[in-house]
């Protein structure tokens, strides 16, 4: 019976088999040879299981436990953000004419898009909670230390990146809150000395609110930042891979009595 | 020294170096010329979509701007005593969302200082100074509140209590064809000097007005 070859721990994989070996078995067979001859046919022309058994089989501290998961679930929170995002996106209308009258049509009649929309905003909030945890246990755990500094810039870069989600993500629906919260926080942008000015004046794309206002926050919205979101994800994910987690701080390492010996 | 210096120092061209087929007087390699220039001709490449593209989203900071001057009211439909709430176009071309609402009186001798040609009646902005919320005329107590942060303001828009860091900004006003015009914003210290249109959220008091200097594309007043 053919295995499937999924990535797995150096030292645990069998031997290939050779071609003569397969596909004498019944259908089931004949269909598992399929599916490994397909996965073979990309693993060949891409070495890509290389890199999915580095990215998995990694060796992880003794003691983590289910703190450690509190990034990954921020990279889910992003996702769903992501897949609802591009879904809404098939229905808004940037204008400050059709805006609100879009969301509203996407809550009330389209099917399952209250749900939708409602998990786009409140995802939202689920990951700001979430980053700040991760962030929080990565603080506690010291796993921002040395040689781990640089992962902890781009995880603050994530952060700020997340909040001008929010920022550029609450004037969307276009009611009275987001449009008077965008004025608000336009004007703490002004309140920046030298460049504060033109800073406001850039994201509202003039002295006052105006036409392009909506479109520009939009583009911000979905293109930009989510572009800027998911490489610096990337960069931080593989900063994990290659340096791994840390072990808790109430686990001390296991001494050496050799490392104790005063002779040299 | 100086013989080792000579020893160390880059040969002038590359047939001093010693390279094969190297022409005289070569001072680049062809292999560094072929490098500079596919960089060269990468960096135009990016830079011929990326300049234009920084420039268009950029363009609006530079863009000069200007309110004309619109109508507000009837002379009559103003005293010296009370606010009148009118709306005017404060962005044009996007309908219901560039109005704005401005806060209309006459002229009053006893509160107003000195009179000139701009402020035959007073137009006191709604923009709260501490970060842009409406503010609105409470008659009942002669304050301009501001539903947001608390700001509060006297009936000149001088600040009473809250966060706001300066009084109410205002308009040019003046009158043409029996109806009262609005002009151009701008801004006002505590002294109720006037200056160049400021953000809200800025103070233009003793530092305030180096540190957020007015936009020279809505600077109307020389030098402030």
């Amino acid at each position: 019976m053919p295995k499937l070859k999924l990535p797995t721990p150096p030292g645990l994989k069998a031997p290939p088999k050779r071609p003569s070996e397969n596909g004498h078995g019944d259908e089931r067979g004949k269909l598992q040879e399929a599916g490994v001859s397909a996965v073979d046919w990309i693993d060949e022309r891409t070495a890509l299981s290389g890199g999915a058994r580095w990215l998995m089989f990694r060796k992880i501290p003794r003691g983590t436990n289910w703190f450690y998961t509190l990034g990954s679930a921020t990279l889910f929170a992003f996702l769903a953000q992501a897949v609802t995002g591009v879904f809404l996106a098939m229905y808004y209308e940037p204008t400050t004419a059709g805006a609100y009258e879009s969301i509203r049509y996407v809550t009330n009649e389209v099917f399952l898009g209250e749900l939708v929309r409602g998990m786009h905003k409140w995802g939202s909030t689920v990951m700001v909670i979430l980053i700040f945890l991760h962030m929080g246990r990565t603080f506690f755990w010291g796993a921002y230390k040395y040689p781990r500094e640089l992962n902890w810039v781009l995880g603050v870069a994530l952060l700020i990146l997340t909040m001008l989600m929010s920022f550029s993500g609450y004037l969307l629906p276009f009611d009275q809150r987001s449009y008077w919260a965008t004025i608000v926080g336009v004007a703490i942008q002004g309140t920046g000395p030298l460049i504060g000015p033109y800073l406001a004046d850039f994201l509202r794309a003039g002295p006052e609110f105006g036409a392009t206002t909506l479109a520009r926050f939009y583009a911000i919205h979905m293109l930009l930042l989510p572009g800027v979101i998911a490489a610096l994800i990337g960069a931080h994910l593989y900063l994990v891979a290659r340096q791994g987690t840390t072990a808790p701080p109430w686990l001390k390492a296991n001494e050496d009595p050799e490392l104790r010996r005063d002779e040299i | 020294m100086p013989d080792e210096n000579k020893k160390h120092s880059k040969p002038k061209s590359t047939s001093e170096a010693g390279f094969p087929g190297a022409f005289e007087g070569e001072s680049v390699t062809r292999r560094r010329f072929m490098t500079g220039t596919a960089h060269g001709a990468g960096g135009i490449a990016v830079a011929a979509f990326t300049v234009p593209a920084l420039g268009f989203a950029l363009a609006p900071v530079f863009e000069e701007t200007n309110n004309p001057w619109q109508a507000i009211g009837r002379l009559e439909d103003f005293d010296d005593q009370n606010y009148v709430a009118k709306t005017f176009t404060a962005t044009a071309g996007v309908g219901d969302v560039g109005k704005s609402t401005v806060y209309v009186r006459k002229y009053n001798a006893e509160v107003d200082g000195a009179r000139d040609e701009y402020n035959a009646y007073i137009a006191i902005s709604t923009r709260c100074m501490h970060l842009g919320c409406p503010v609105r005329w409470v008659a009942a107590s002669e304050m301009f509140i501001c539903p947001c942060h608390g700001g509060a303001y006297d009936p000149e828009g001088k600040v009473t209590d809250g966060p706001p860091v300066r009084p109410l900004d205002r308009f040019y006003t003046r009158v043409k064809d029996g109806l009262v015009e609005i002009g151009p914003r701008f801004s006002l210290n505590s002294e109720m000097k006037r200056f160049s249109p400021r953000e809200p959220g800025q103070p233009i008091e003793g530092i305030g007005q180096y540190i957020y200097p007015s936009k020279p594309t809505v600077r109307k007043l020389p030098g402030t």
